[in-house]
């Protein structure tokens, strides 16, 4: 029995983190967010010699080889430095061609992905919060994928995109490559600038099946699901991190703010919901790799947990730095909007602890 | 990670449960009656029966190496090496066979360590197995009117008179004096040393002349604690733990073991599948409450919350069986589940519908009122061991580095 992280876990978040301050400080997250795609190919190239674009890639595919757990730590990560990029979809992707056990588009894409050199991405959600597979209204016929996806990450910049939606038999996994007939793009503005979507409206576009059954689909949204979760806890980690270093230093009255209980209290208050929870999702991961039985309403719980920690955590520690919280120029508010995508992508707490209510058979 | 356990451990597991079954039989269950249903003794099980079956029974689990691991034999404990996963998977099976375990009150849980760590041989040999065993209990001297939060301001004094210490004062929130042999208490010998110095932990005989215990009824009705008043209580001169003038850090040690005791969520558990079952069994007009989307969700809400304190104590398992350092993880369990367990009570209320109005135990309360005795219990718990506002100034101190608040 062990419950906490391998030597190799802790030495890779490490790496990660410590790559990050250096090459990619608040200066470069505010320079790619104000980009004109939001993606900048020299950061995600070099996430990808360090491994991150292929965690859950199989050695045999040019990846890893590590798990979801593994993947949520950079996840982790990722959140606590505010990191841009396609780290999210491009998961999702590979879990879902891993899941849909198909050789040859495992062998065409897993090792592009693992290196960086093709940025595919996945597309879920259709209409108003419909993340369930079996309600999927894009259709497949004859090999032609009709129908609309209003939040797919970067799917305006990817290579790829591995589509879930419906054909005679069901819901299935089907990858469309960039530039083909009948895909068009429209770049949505979003609050996490750091995480861009698009919607992608396919018009009979060419598209071959990768995956039968909503399994890979939902085992990929799963993965979402958790990472989402982790991203959220590293931020929510972050922001009661800065908040704690903000409060030393300011001072009013004549002394640092941190020696006011007001100040004091509330801080403790946070990391109590905050601390425990980091437990959860990494149980939700472990489930995701070993508990089959318990993965899928761990994710779900995860997710609309962690979310909404974080949005209590970022609006805090806005509030506890006072007016300069406000201000474009502070960084904190580039964790707050995490948060905002955080809750809202893959679906609200609200249906996500419904669902987690009906697994339980209540 | 991997949360199988091996197979010593699995092995481990076996032979306790043979020994349980085996010891613990369904006629020791059944030779003593069932506590109220819903009272703090029913929460507790078997674990504070100290009839002679459950001593029998705890003094063969003892020489099996089961129970109070930590202490030495000579002392009446079992001396194991520290391993956490073994604890862990004792409590559990205790638990689950409801067999009579390391009793959870003070005597056991905060004089004993700190006798093994500050006492005399001869306190250590008169007083550990005894009360480890129940036949000796003990009550807590340590808050007194104008003295809670701020302990160390504490007035009741004992001089020295030839070979006695006369006492004189007043504690409160005393849980069990009634009841209680004796009283580990904080009082101050040293009247002109600075506040944190003049205190000496003293043990005191309950049966002493002078004594006055009067019970304080608590908003629950019951009266589980006590004001107890001290008038020229002549206690001997070698009845001190620790050096005089000593006693606020020989204390120090045993309220990290009361805060490690109040901190697990395993009440917070039971609640809460309570509180599951009551949703699934319970109409509103005409529609079961489980099937109602607000209560649906906010359990989902709180089951998070429930998972997040369980698995923080798995981790918390593994840090000490890899000795390292928890961090913030061991500093929130408490406020935590304190907060959680009155949140699942209140949701409790609520199922309840109009009928969460009614005292417990009314014949038409759902699940006889069950859960509004839990609801004003979790003040108790909230409270104990340290207001609320302590634990947040001690998270943010030695958790997240802010400054200490200004002593005096």
């Amino acid at each position: 029995m062990d419950f906490g992280l391998s030597e190799e876990q802790t030495l890779l978040q490490d790496t990660i983190r410590r790559w990050l301050e250096g090459e990619c400080p608040t200066t470069r997250v505010r320079a790619i967010m104000e980009s004109a795609t939001g993606h900048d190919p020299e950061l995600w190239r070099g996430l990808a010699e360090l491994g991150v674009a292929g965690l859950v890639v199989p050695a045999a595919h040019g990846g890893t080889g590590l798990e979801l757990l593994d993947a949520a730590l950079a996840a982790e990560v990722l959140g606590w430095c505010c990191t841009p990029g396609p780290f999210l979809g491009a998961t999702m992707a590979a879990v879902a061609l891993l899941e849909g056990g198909d050789a040859a588009a495992q062998a065409e894409w897993l090792p592009r992905i693992a290196s960086g050199d093709a940025l595919v991405t996945f597309a879920l959600g259709e209409g108003l919060g419909q993340w369930d597979a079996a309600q999927l209204a894009s259709r497949v016929v004859g090999g032609r994928l009709s129908g609309e996806k209003p939040l797919v990450p970067y799917g305006d910049v990817a290579d790829a995109i591995v589509v879930a939606a419906q054909d005679e038999t069901g819901p299935g996994l089907w990858i469309v490559t960039r530039g083909a007939a009948g895909v068009s793009h429209t770049t949505l503005r979003v609050f996490d600038m750091t995480r861009r979507v698009s919607m992608a409206t396919f018009d009979g576009a060419p598209a071959v099946k990768v995956a039968s059954g909503r399994g890979a689909i939902d085992r990929a949204r799963d993965a979402g699901l958790i990472l989402v979760a982790a991203d959220a806890f590293g931020g929510a980690a972050r922001c009661l991190d800065m908040t704690a270093k903000y409060s030393l230093t300011r001072e009013q009255f004549g002394q640092p703010i941190a020696a006011f209980q007001g100040v004091k209290h509330q801080l403790a208050d946070l990391a109590c919901d905050l601390e425990p929870s980091r437990s959860l999702w990494w149980y939700a991961a472990h489930a995701f790799d070993h508990l089959p039985e318990k993965s899928e309403r761990h994710a779900a719980l995860a997710k609309a947990h962690m979310t909404d920690v974080y949005d209590r955590v970022a609006r805090y520690a806005i509030e506890l730095h006072g007016g300069i919280g406000f201000t474009w120029e502070f960084d904190l508010h580039l964790w707050w909007r995490r948060a905002v995508f955080d809750r809202a992508f893959l679906g609200e707490a609200a249906w996500h602890r419904e669902r987690a209510a009906a697994l339980a058979g209540w | 990670m991997d949360l199988r356990y091996s197979a010593e451990y699995e092995a481990f597991r076996a032979e306790l449960r043979a020994f349980l079954a085996e010891h613990w039989t369904a006629e020791d269950k059944a030779a003593v009656p069932a506590p109220d249903e819903g009272s703090v003794a029913a929460s507790l099980g078997a674990n504070n029966r100290t009839d002679e079956r459950a001593t029998a029974f705890r003094l063969k689990a003892i020489a099996r190496g089961y129970l109070y691991r930590h202490i030495p034999a000579r002392y009446g404990g079992s001396e194991q090496p520290p391993d956490a996963l073994k604890a862990s998977i004792i409590a559990e099976e205790f638990r689950r066979h409801d067999a009579p375990f390391e009793i959870m009150s003070q005597g056991p849980a905060m004089l004993a360590p700190t006798l093994i760590e500050k006492g005399t041989e001869t306190q250590r040999q008169r007083f550990v197995r005894d009360t480890l065993l129940g036949k000796i209990t003990w009550c807590q001297g340590y808050s007194e009117p104008g003295a809670g939060s701020d302990l160390a301001s504490l007035r009741t004094k004992a001089e020295l008179d030839g070979d006695h210490w006369v006492v004189n004062g007043q504690k409160i929130w005393t849980s069990n004096a009634q009841e209680a042999d004796w009283m580990f208490a904080l009082v101050r010998t040293e009247p002109d040393a600075p506040k944190h110095d003049g205190i000496t932990y003293m043990l005191i005989d309950m049966r002493s002349p002078g004594i006055d215990v009067r019970p304080l009824r608590q908003m629950t009705g019951e009266a589980d604690f006590n004001e107890v008043f001290l008038e020229n209580v002549r206690v001997p001169r070698d009845s001190i733990v620790g050096e005089r003038g000593k006693g606020w850090q020989v204390s120090r040690s045993t309220l990290k073991h009361e805060r490690a005791l109040i901190g697990s969520p395993t009440f917070a558990r039971r609640i809460f599948d309570g509180v599951v079952m009551m949703a699934q069994g319970i109409e509103i007009r005409g529609r079961r409450a489980i099937d109602d989307p607000v209560f649906r969700n906010r359990l989902v809400e709180l089951e998070a919350r429930l998972l997040a304190a369980e698995y923080n104590g798995l981790r918390l398992l593994t840090t000490s069986a890899r000795g390292s350092d928890p961090g913030l993880a061991a500093l929130v369990p408490k406020l935590h589940s304190s907060t959680l367990g009155y949140d699942v009570s209140r949701l409790a209320m609520d199922l309840m519908s109009d009928r969460g109005c009614l005292y417990p135990g009314e014949p038409n309360a759902p699940a006889m009122g069950l859960f509004g005795r839990a609801y004003m219990w979790y003040f108790g718990m909230a409270l104990g061991g340290g207001a609320p506002n302590i634990q947040r100034n001690v998270i943010a101190e030695r958790g997240l580095g802010l400054p200490r608040d200004a002593r005096r």
